[in-house]
């Protein structure tokens, strides 16, 4: 029978001997069975070991952090026509660097026919240009930050400057007497409300596919 | 001198010089003779060694290359680079035996290094500015082997292992720069992460995965110390050891203005000449 199939085949040498374990009609070679074998086992070991640690790096970006509702002051502490200032602690355990300012005043309608005397605004020092924190000025009005010269007006909203979008908000809600400060969202330059974005990143229209809201922020208001 | 370097390290003999100190005649007494056998036996310690490993043809291969005519002082940079990354290395090193990577003691840890530890100021200043040497010197490197035209063929491998070294190089000044966690180096890292946010469709995720989460966290300061002081070192290691490989298989190019030696005349040359 072998020698059948050699004849077939004029260019192959005639007697070399058949490895171990040969047999007619076989396609693999017990060597070719043993090769791949192990390449498959190594390579299933390292998988083994390689997702693992490549989860742990990269699972952070799907984990959403515990909200901190923060007390900032009671219902009178707070007038429709000025800001007053809270601090905020956005991430626990980090110290200083955990805390941020938080702009807070009560709704006015006779400056957005949106907002009701019963909610309350809390607005965020961190400029959308880069994330330097900006300060209120009572006297003019405004918000400025003092690293690229970012403006904006009492609401929020982009004036002057290189920012990207109008200052990022805080969801806030009153507990018996208590106005609580929570989790951080971000407003499109008409101030509808979105996920939290980082300083730098549009909102609203395309933008919203450009930059996706990330599985570690909260839902927005409403 | 020649007798300072052990034989294994010591250049080869060129064809008709005779070894073990003997003159081309090989009028050499019988006594150096023996006298450089017996330095040159298994009580060598570097023999003992090259007997083994076979070393010394690979070493004097590496040592003794052909180099260029023209070759200049512009050449020493890549050495000179690599001498920062080895001093970044080991100040490192020390560094870590006293940094704590915590938000909360990260910056005490410092200046607990800086004012309290013996010469810890002097091995901090060495890594602090030794990371600004080297991105100097790394860029001048690169711009040597720019203009020279280093990076033509056959050397494109090189010059694209190169770019990655300079990148994770920049990288390591990135990661370095949070870790003394004073104002300065929290917003500038801030900022940084920012910027990487601001790339579309990934950079969000990219920035969330840097920081662990959607804002700075207790986390991202330990991560940021394991690449800068793992991650990264260990991919520099492993990109110049194929860097210096592919110097030392390849060479290195003489500069541009060498003159080429020039063959004699053509026959049209002289004829038209």
């Amino acid at each position: 029978m072998a020698e059948e199939v050699e004849k077939k085949t004029p260019g192959q040498v005639p007697d070399k001997p058949k490895p171990a374990g040969w047999y007619e009609g076989e396609t693999m070679t017990r060597r070719a069975v043993f090769a791949l074998g192990g390449q498959a086992f190594g390579a299933g070991a390292v998988t083994l070991v390689a997702l693992p640690v490549v989860g742990f790096a990269v699972a952070p970006i799907f984990d959403r952090p515990e909200e901190i509702w923060e007390g900032v002051g009671t219902v009178d502490d707070f007038s429709p026509d000025t800001y007053r200032q809270a601090v905020k602690t956005e991430v626990p355990g980090v110290g200083d660097s955990g805390k941020t300012t938080v702009y807070i005043r009560q709704g006015n309608p006779d400056i957005n026919p949106d907002e009701s005397p019963d909610e309350y605004i809390a607005i965020s020092s961190r400029c959308a240009h880069l994330g330097c924190p900006v300060r209120f000025f009572p006297s003019a009005g405004n918000f400025i930050c003092p690293c690229h010269g970012g403006v904006y007006d009492f609401e929020g909203k982009v004036t002057g400057g290189p920012p990207v979008r109008p200052l990022d908000r805080f969801q806030t809600r009153v507990v018996g007497n208590t106005v609580e400060v929570g989790p951080r969202y971000s407003v499109t330059n008409s101030l509808k409300p979105v996920r939290a974005r980082d300083p730098g990143e549009f909102t609203g229209g395309i933008w919203e596919y450009l930059y996706p809201p990330r599985p570690t922020t909260a839902a927005p208001p409403k | 001198m020649p007798k300072l370097i052990p034989q294994a390290l010591r250049k080869p003999p060129k064809p008709g010089e005779r070894r073990n100190g003997a003159g081309v005649n090989g009028d050499a007494s019988a006594r150096d003779v023996v006298l450089d056998k017996t330095k040159e036996g298994t009580i060598d310690v570097v023999g003992w060694v090259d007997e083994r490993t076979g070393a010394s043809p690979f070493l004097t291969g590496l040592l003794f290359r052909k180099v260029p005519k023209g070759t200049n002082w512009f050449y020493t940079l890549g050495s000179a680079t690599l001498f920062a990354f080895a001093m970044q290395a080991l100040t490192g090193v020390f560094l870590a035996m006293y940094y704590v990577p915590s938000t909360t003691e990260a910056y005490n840890s410092i200046t607990h290094v800086t004012n309290d530890v013996f010469l810890g100021e002097f091995v901090r200043g060495l890594h602090k500015w030794g990371a600004t040497l080297m991105i100097i010197l790394i860029f001048l490197h690169m711009g040597r082997t720019f203009f020279f035209g280093a990076y033509k063929y056959p050397r494109e491998l090189n010059w694209v292992i190169g770019v990655v070294l300079l990148i994770l190089t920049l990288v390591m000044g990135l990661t370095g720069y949070l870790l003394p966690f004073d104002q300065r180096s929290y917003w500038a890292t801030i900022v940084a992460m920012n910027i990487t946010a601001s790339g579309p469709v990934l950079g969000p995720y990219l920035a969330d995965f840097l920081r662990a989460g959607a804002e700075f966290t207790e986390t991202t300061l330990p991560r940021f110390y394991a690449v800068h002081m793992l991650l990264v070192p260990g991919a520099i290691i492993a990109l110049i050891g194929a860097h210096l490989y592919l110097v030392v298989k390849l060479g290195t190019t003489a500069p541009p203005w060498q003159k080429v030696e020039t063959q004699p005349k053509s026959l049209r040359e002289e004829q038209v000449g």
